[in-house]
């Protein structure tokens, strides 16, 4: 039986085409976080609203008395406004060391030293967390526009309501977006998960706190607009249709969430290198 | 880029890494100034005092820091055009304590590989061959996390060696290792570069071991290149070196030794070390203690050593 030699042996395999590296990141990193139990526990539950809207439909469809239950463009739009909750408390556990932790290991000259671009390596952190929290938007208000579909029986529900698809899709990459990019740019603006963490926290719920006290003490809807998370709600209002009580502030808000989208990719822009210059 | 049997890897040039006045500042400070030098194949030494840029040269090779000025080959491929296909085929060791949080040390390597472009099945059994090699093959289901700094700087090199690269850069790979495990990381350099055929730059500032691990040396000093080439060739070039004790006035007697055009090299109370050219004599030691009347108390004829060659680059008391 031959000795195995376990010292040095040039590699003589396949090497990969070069721009696959986001999802390697990206696969990793879920694979990570799904070995957490806390973080699937919470991933089940925020699938607890689908059950929940699943019954009414099921109920909506099948019963004569319960035909108030019925599904509505609302029911989806309600659907993904109560997901909010859930999409915080994800991009909390699951985002906030994205690039924090990196910073905090040194790991980001490691990631650049390999044939990757920045590029990639925020690509890849920002998939990581995207695909948690299309998981519990867009994934699951599909899944109940399917479950509308067979318990009804007809399309007659699709015809009717031709732009729910596009709307619910637009609305969620819109929740996710917001969300993705504005964690892991306060990830990237720190090397601690928790201070990351408590930046977002505090982000959400003061800017939330402050405008509405501040339109309280004016009387100005305007105030809406230092609020991300609330500039968004009228935008997806928008988007459902639904004439929005602040209608005259849609392209002002449009311009906002815009805004604080480029704010982040520039933060990231700044940050995310494998050499900080202290000029 | 596929490679399927490692045929097509580029043939070795003779020089794999060549910088034409290279600048690189950060802001205002010139880091690198006008820095043109070669690196042949082999193991090559990059010397130099903390601050002298051996860092800043070593991230710009890899495409990490952009130069304000000059030009860069490394593998024959242009670092500014092209920095993706120069890290495919190099390797970095950070001097700082650098890995992915929360890996395995065989998940963190097989990553770094996969990274690398290696197809995820043979990443992970590379993972596996080069930790033995390195030396944690018994500790390679541990978290980086709970690694000793020796072993922390092991699993550094075993991310830098799982794609296989033509050129490694390592930086400081010694620091913080007790003497065995810097001695076995040392032994490990040197068989890369002779037995691997791997070319590698060691960026250290301690010269034992550039000296041990490397064939030639590049000084770095103040962002400038201070001296460069094979070690056995910058020593013979030092002349003879003489260790020389002597009781008086001391500075009087080292001024009047730099006056005669020679180096010396010590501190008061200590052994000097002067560097005497092939073309003079070692009596004109003899003849200058008596014109300034001290006593010769010990002289004796010493092998220059990496450290004379610093010194004399660097052109500082050592």
């Amino acid at each position: 039986m031959p000795i195995r030699d376990q010292g040095y042996q040039r590699y003589r395999g396949d090497r990969m085409q070069r721009g696959r590296a986001w999802w390697v990141i990206a696969r990793t990193g879920i694979i990570e976080r799904l070995h957490r139990r806390r973080f699937l526990a919470l991933l089940l539950f925020a699938w607890s609203p689908f059950v929940v809207h699943a019954v009414q439909l099921y109920l909506g469809a099948t019963i004569v008395r319960a035909a108030f239950l019925a599904a509505t463009e609302d029911t989806f739009h309600t659907f993904l406004t109560q997901q909010r909750l859930f999409v915080f408390f994800i991009t909390i556990y699951a985002g906030a060391g994205l690039i924090a932790s990196d910073r905090q290991s040194n790991a980001l000259q490691i990631y650049l030293s390999k044939p990757i671009t920045r590029h990639d390596y925020i690509g890849g952190k920002m998939l990581t967390l995207a695909i948690f929290l299309v998981a519990v938007t867009w994934v699951p208000a599909m899944m109940l526009l399917l479950l509308q579909f067979l318990f009804s029986g007809s399309l007659e529900f699709f015809l009717s309501h031709p732009r729910l698809v596009p709307a619910i899709t637009l609305a969620s990459m819109l929740q996710v977006a917001l969300a993705v990019m504005t964690m892991v740019a306060l990830s990237s603006l720190s090397r601690s998960r928790r201070f990351a963490a408590m930046l977002y926290a505090g982000l959400v719920i003061f800017a939330a706190a402050l405008e509405r006290v501040l339109e309280t003490a004016t009387g100005s809807p305007a105030w809406i607009l230092i609020s991300p998370q609330n500039t968004l709600l009228l935008v997806t209002d928008a988007i459902f249709g639904e004439p929005p009580e602040k209608a005259a502030l849609l392209a002002l808000a449009v311009a906002a969430l815009a805004g604080v989208l480029a704010a982040c990719a520039l933060v990231l822009e700044r940050r995310v290198r494998a050499v900080d210059v202290v000029a | 880029m596929t490679r399927s049997d490692g045929s097509d890897r580029v043939d070795r040039v003779d020089a794999p890494v060549v910088l034409e006045h290279v600048t690189v500042k950060y802001g205002r400070h010139e880091a690198l100034r006008d820095v043109s030098v070669e690196f042949p194949n082999g193991a090559i030494g990059l010397l130099g005092p903390n601050g002298a840029g051996k860092s800043t040269l070593i991230k710009t090779l890899l495409g990490l820091l952009p130069p304000a000025n000059g030009r860069m080959r490394v593998l024959g491929c242009d670092v500014n055009e092209s920095p993706l296909a120069v890290r495919a085929r190099v390797g970095y060791v950070p001097e700082s304590d650098a890995h992915i949080p929360g890996m395995t040390a065989v998940s963190f390597v097989a990553y770094c590989g996969e990274l690398a472009g290696l197809p995820r099945a043979n990443a992970m059994q590379r993972a596996h061959e080069v930790l033995f090699y390195v030396g944690l093959g018994e500790a390679r289901y541990r978290n980086v996390e709970t690694y000793s700094t020796g072993m922390k700087q092991r699993i550094k090199l075993a991310q830098a060696l799982v794609h296989d690269p033509e050129l490694l850069f390592l930086d400081e790979p010694t620091n913080g290792m007790d003497p065995k495990g810097r001695d076995e990381m040392l032994a490990l350099v040197r068989d890369i570069a002779t037995t691997k055929g791997i070319t590698l730059i060691l960026s250290s500032h301690l010269l034992p071991d550039v000296e041990f691990a490397c064939d030639h040396v590049v000084v770095l000093h103040k962002g400038a290149v201070a001296a460069q080439g094979p070690i056995a060739a910058l020593k013979r070039a030092s002349g003879r070196v003489f260790e020389l004790r002597v009781k008086g006035d001391e500075p009087r007697f080292a001024e009047a030794v730099r006056a005669e055009g020679l180096e010396c090299h010590g501190e008061a109370g200590d052994v000097m070390r002067v560097y005497v050219p092939e073309d003079r004599s070692s009596q004109l030691l003899f003849q200058l203690a008596a014109r300034h009347d001290v006593q010769v108390r010990h002289l004796r004829a010493s092998v220059p050593s990496l450290e004379d060659v610093f010194a004399r680059a660097l052109g500082e008391e050592a």
